[in-house]
């Protein structure tokens, strides 16, 4: 059962594990499935299209990643898509061009994790309550950007993060997976994995040490709140207009359970945003493959409802230690003594 | 016999925690489990609890082989517990938490009248005076406890098991709990009783049972037994001496150790009156006092956990700031809390990255220190403090108690602190720790470390402090040097009810 893979490589293996056979299964139904081409100097392909579409789900999931290892949770970030995209939107609106529409966008973002996590950090008010406040009162705020309307644009320069693409590959994919290494890195190279782990587990314990746990705080709140402003250009970009209604609706939800699938705890602790990465990946192989397999559209959710509760299932250490219980219980009836070699 | 124990095994990975492990419990007597900090206590509870499994052995009730396979089936098999910490609702009644999962119904409705009467019933006997309508939350951790043991005994009424459970009572509750305990084994039933206090031991029980590094060691009756052969059974080695005693010889006055620290009507509104504290140079000062007199937020104040109302703080250069944990650790103090779980150690996280983290906290989070030399840190403490691990890696939440509590301080003796604050070091912590703990401040002073150490156990403080102050109702009331410093002194400073201000 044992084999020797490097800690990072086991940690995510449940994971790769479990893309794959979603993999397997959708080229079973659609057997075109991992088909790769290039046209006009773009790949293109099943495969190609789910690494783009996933790009708002897995930017939201890095920034949930590092809220939840701290025992938090960010309810807001589909909401923080719809402002940063309607203020992206307004900019290019009002004539101000590419760099101050991101810009802007950006610091907007900036502007909702630090609202969040002074509530959280400072005020000390429950994650969960905390957000709620942001995510209902945001769409609000994003309607009076756009005032009331879907706001539209036409701007190849912003068209270009939702539909461009560099060497080939789309441009949303190229900013999930820089963000997911820069933040992996920042993480894992510094000290700042360490931190946020423990002031995860125990905070107090972790500022009596001496960790600066409400500024640690306060950073993970901002850093979910840039993927989220990331995500909101990525989407906004893509069908070039801002929609306050509809612009990240539910995706808060998505992030969560791609971090859970992830295979990290609720609870906060030890983390891994590629596991998230690769959750995120899961969910939108299931939402696109459901879609090829040519089910019935009125399927699809039930379908990756089933899927993803098998998924949890099979990743649930209770579950699988009573698997192995009852497998040496039934090896036990069988030959005592091969049991005992086995116990050491 | 009501329960046999034969050769139980429980492997865990890397450490046999119980190997072959014999136990009889009689019906009617109260037997003492005994041994060090992860010596298998806890782990032939847990098996005897259900919460464990068992790799191999027997486990035997009234005859009948038994394999509990949770808690709850325990307690239908006859076998309660009652833990140190009280595993109750403190924000349901008395009577509901007695009745709890059988609440009396009437029509499909929970019947409170009933129920009343119900837990009336179950508390008679136990020469408690409890109004069963009230919240448990409301009374002490002693008549919670209980009330916890007559929930155990109605709910399973062979053998109850009572794990630590006069860790966070004073004198007169534990006298309380001994008698309920008593009562209980004259009614029959086959308690055992596992506790780190040894005058307990042989105040209560009547048989005892060690175990070390997971094997039986010895069964004897509490009379045939004396504490010297007890703690040597218990450590495996002769003693020498039970803790060194009188290390610091009070009647001799030292060569003067130049003043390091001193606090100035250092206060808090409704928490600690102000006082004055100085600290020399490698000088071992004790705090004493009941629980709850202010001891433990006098050394808050100290390392600014709480903030202070008044007071300031300078060393030999100039003021220090102390407003929070993170200025003190920078002025060179470090403090490790009496609540290790809540407020030491970080639990899912392993010993290596418990050790490292002050470390790691007060260089920032822009210089990790390397993953060699948190190897480092851990290997050189976990062999200085005798940490029992089978490795560094393990999180810190599986060790027992005692090597928590090492961990903790490994993490402050790594940062080389000025002043260290030690509030109750050795609190449910076995003889061999707690004699290595003093043996360690004895070292550390030697070393020119000052410390300030808070502990209940006076013997203990006096043995190692230089000088001792002492709390009482929030305010520090007494100091005590040289050949004053003897445990009558101290009691009675404690007990003095005629209040002559120092600070």
């Amino acid at each position: 059962m044992s084999f020797a893979l490097p800690p990072v490589l086991r940690r995510v293996a449940p994971q790769v594990v479990t893309l794959v056979a979603v993999c397997v299964l959708v080229t079973l139904f659609f057997p075109g499935f991992l088909d790769l081409r290039l046209s006009d100097g773009r790949l293109v392909g099943p495969v190609i299209d789910i690494v783009k579409r996933s790009a708002p789900v897995a930017l939201l999931a890095i920034g949930m990643t590092l809220v939840i290892a701290t025992k938090g949770i960010d309810l807001s970030v589909g909401t923080t898509m719809a402002i940063t995209g309607a203020v992206a939107a307004w900019c290019l609106d009002s004539g101000l061009g590419v760099g101050p529409a991101v810009a802007l966008a950006i610091a907007t973002g900036l502007v909702c994790g630090l609202w969040n996590g002074g509530l959280v950090a400072i005020i000390g008010i429950q994650p969960i309550v905390a957000t709620l406040i942001l995510m209902t009162a945001g769409r609000g705020i994003a309607q009076l950007i756009t005032e009331g309307r879907i706001l539209t644009f036409n701007d190849a320069g912003f068209a270009w993060f939702g539909s461009g693409a560099i060497l080939g590959v789309p441009v949303p994919a190229v900013i999930w997976v820089v963000t997911g290494v820069a933040l992996a890195l920042l993480m894992r190279r510094t000290a700042l994995g360490l931190l946020v782990e423990a002031i995860g587990v125990n905070r107090r314990a972790s500022a009596i040490a001496g960790v600066n746990a409400t500024v640690l705080l306060i950073a993970v709140y901002v850093a979910s709140g840039l993927c989220a402003a990331f995500a909101g250009i990525i989407t906004t970009a893509d069908i070039r207009g801002a929609d306050a209604n509809n612009a990240g609706l539910w995706l808060e939800l998505d992030a969560i359970l791609a971090v859970v699938i992830g295979g990290n705890s609720l609870l906060g602790g030890r983390f891994s945003i590629a596991a998230s990465i690769l959750g995120a990946l899961i969910i939108q192989t299931i939402d696109t493959g459901i879609l090829l397999a040519g089910f019935p559209s009125e399927y699809n959710l039930v379908i990756k409802a089933a899927l993803v509760v098998i998924i949890l299932v099979l990743q649930s250490p209770q579950f699988m230690a009573e698997v192995f219980f009852w497998r040496r219980f039934g090896r036990k009836n069988l030959a005592p003594d091969t049991v005992k070699e086995d116990a050491r | 016999m009501l329960l046999t124990i034969r050769s139980l095994t429980k492997t865990f990975p890397g450490t046999k925690a119980l190997d072959g492990v014999r136990f009889d419990l009689r019906a009617g007597e109260v037997h003492a489990l005994l041994g060090e900090n992860g010596a298998g206590k806890s782990t032939l509870i847990k098996c005897l609890t259900g919460a464990y499994r068992p790799d191999a052995g027997e486990i035997r009730l009234d005859g009948q082989p038994i394999a509990p396979r949770s808690t709850s089936e325990a307690q239908e098999l006859g076998i309660g517990t009652v833990y140190q910490e009280v595993n109750l609702l403190p924000n349901l009644t008395v009577a509901q938490n007695l009745c709890f999962g059988r609440e009396p119904r009437r029509f499909g409705m929970v019947s409170s009248r009933e129920m009343k009467r119900m837990a009336q019933d179950m508390l008679s006997g136990y020469g408690i005076d409890v109004d069963v309508s009230r919240d448990l939350g409301t009374y002490s951790v002693a008549i919670q406890q209980i009330v916890a043991i007559a929930r155990a005994v109605a709910l399973s009424g062979k053998v109850l098991i009572l794990d630590e459970p006069t860790a966070s009572l004073d004198a007169r509750e534990v006298e309380m709990l001994f008698d309920v305990v008593r009562g209980l084994r004259d009614r029959g039933l086959g308690i055992v009783f596992v506790t780190h206090f040894l005058d307990q031991v042989f105040a209560l029980s009547d048989r005892i049972t060690v175990l070390r590094n997971g094997c039986h060691i010895v069964t004897e009756d509490t009379a045939a037994l004396d504490r010297v052969r007890l703690i040597e059974h218990m450590l495996g080695r002769a003693l020498e001496d039970e803790v060194e005693h009188r290390a610091v010889d009070h009647g001799v006055a030292g060569p003067v150790k130049p003043e390091m620290l001193a606090f100035d009507a250092m206060s808090r509104r409704g928490v600690v009156e102000p006082f004055d504290l100085r600290i020399a140079k490698g000088e071992v000062v004790g705090l004493a006092g009941l629980l709850g007199s202010g001891r433990t937020e006098s050394a808050e104040l100290l390392f600014g956990i709480r903030g202070t109302t008044t007071g300031t703080a300078r060393d030999e250069v100039g003021p220090v700031r102390i407003d929070s944990p993170r200025a003190a650790i920078a002025a060179g103090f470090g403090f490790a809390p009496e609540d290790r779980k809540t407020d030491g150690i970080v639990a899912d996280l392993s010993i290596r990255e418990n050790i490292a983290l002050a470390l790691q906290a007060r260089r920032g989070w822009a210089r990790p220190v390397s993953r060699t030399e948190q190897a480092r840190l851990a290997e050189t403490y976990i062999k200085r403090l005798d940490i029992r691990t089978s490795d560094a890696e393990k999180a810190v939440g599986e060790l027992s108690g005692g090597n928590q509590q090492k961990v903790v301080l490994a993490r402050w003796l790594a940062m080389n602190p000025r002043f260290l604050i030690l509030d109750e070091p050795t609190r449910g912590i076995d003889v061999g720790a707690h004699a290595e703990i003093l043996r360690l401040i004895h070292e550390l002073t030697a070393e020119g470390m000052s410390l300030l150490v808070i502990s209940s156990e006076l013997d203990e403080l006096i043995a190692v402090s230089d000088r001792v102050i002492v709390v009482r109702d929030r305010a520090h009331v007494a100091e005590l040097t040289g050949a004053d410093v003897t445990t009558e002194t101290v009691v009675r400073a404690i007990a003095d009810h005629g209040r002559e201000e120092v600070a």
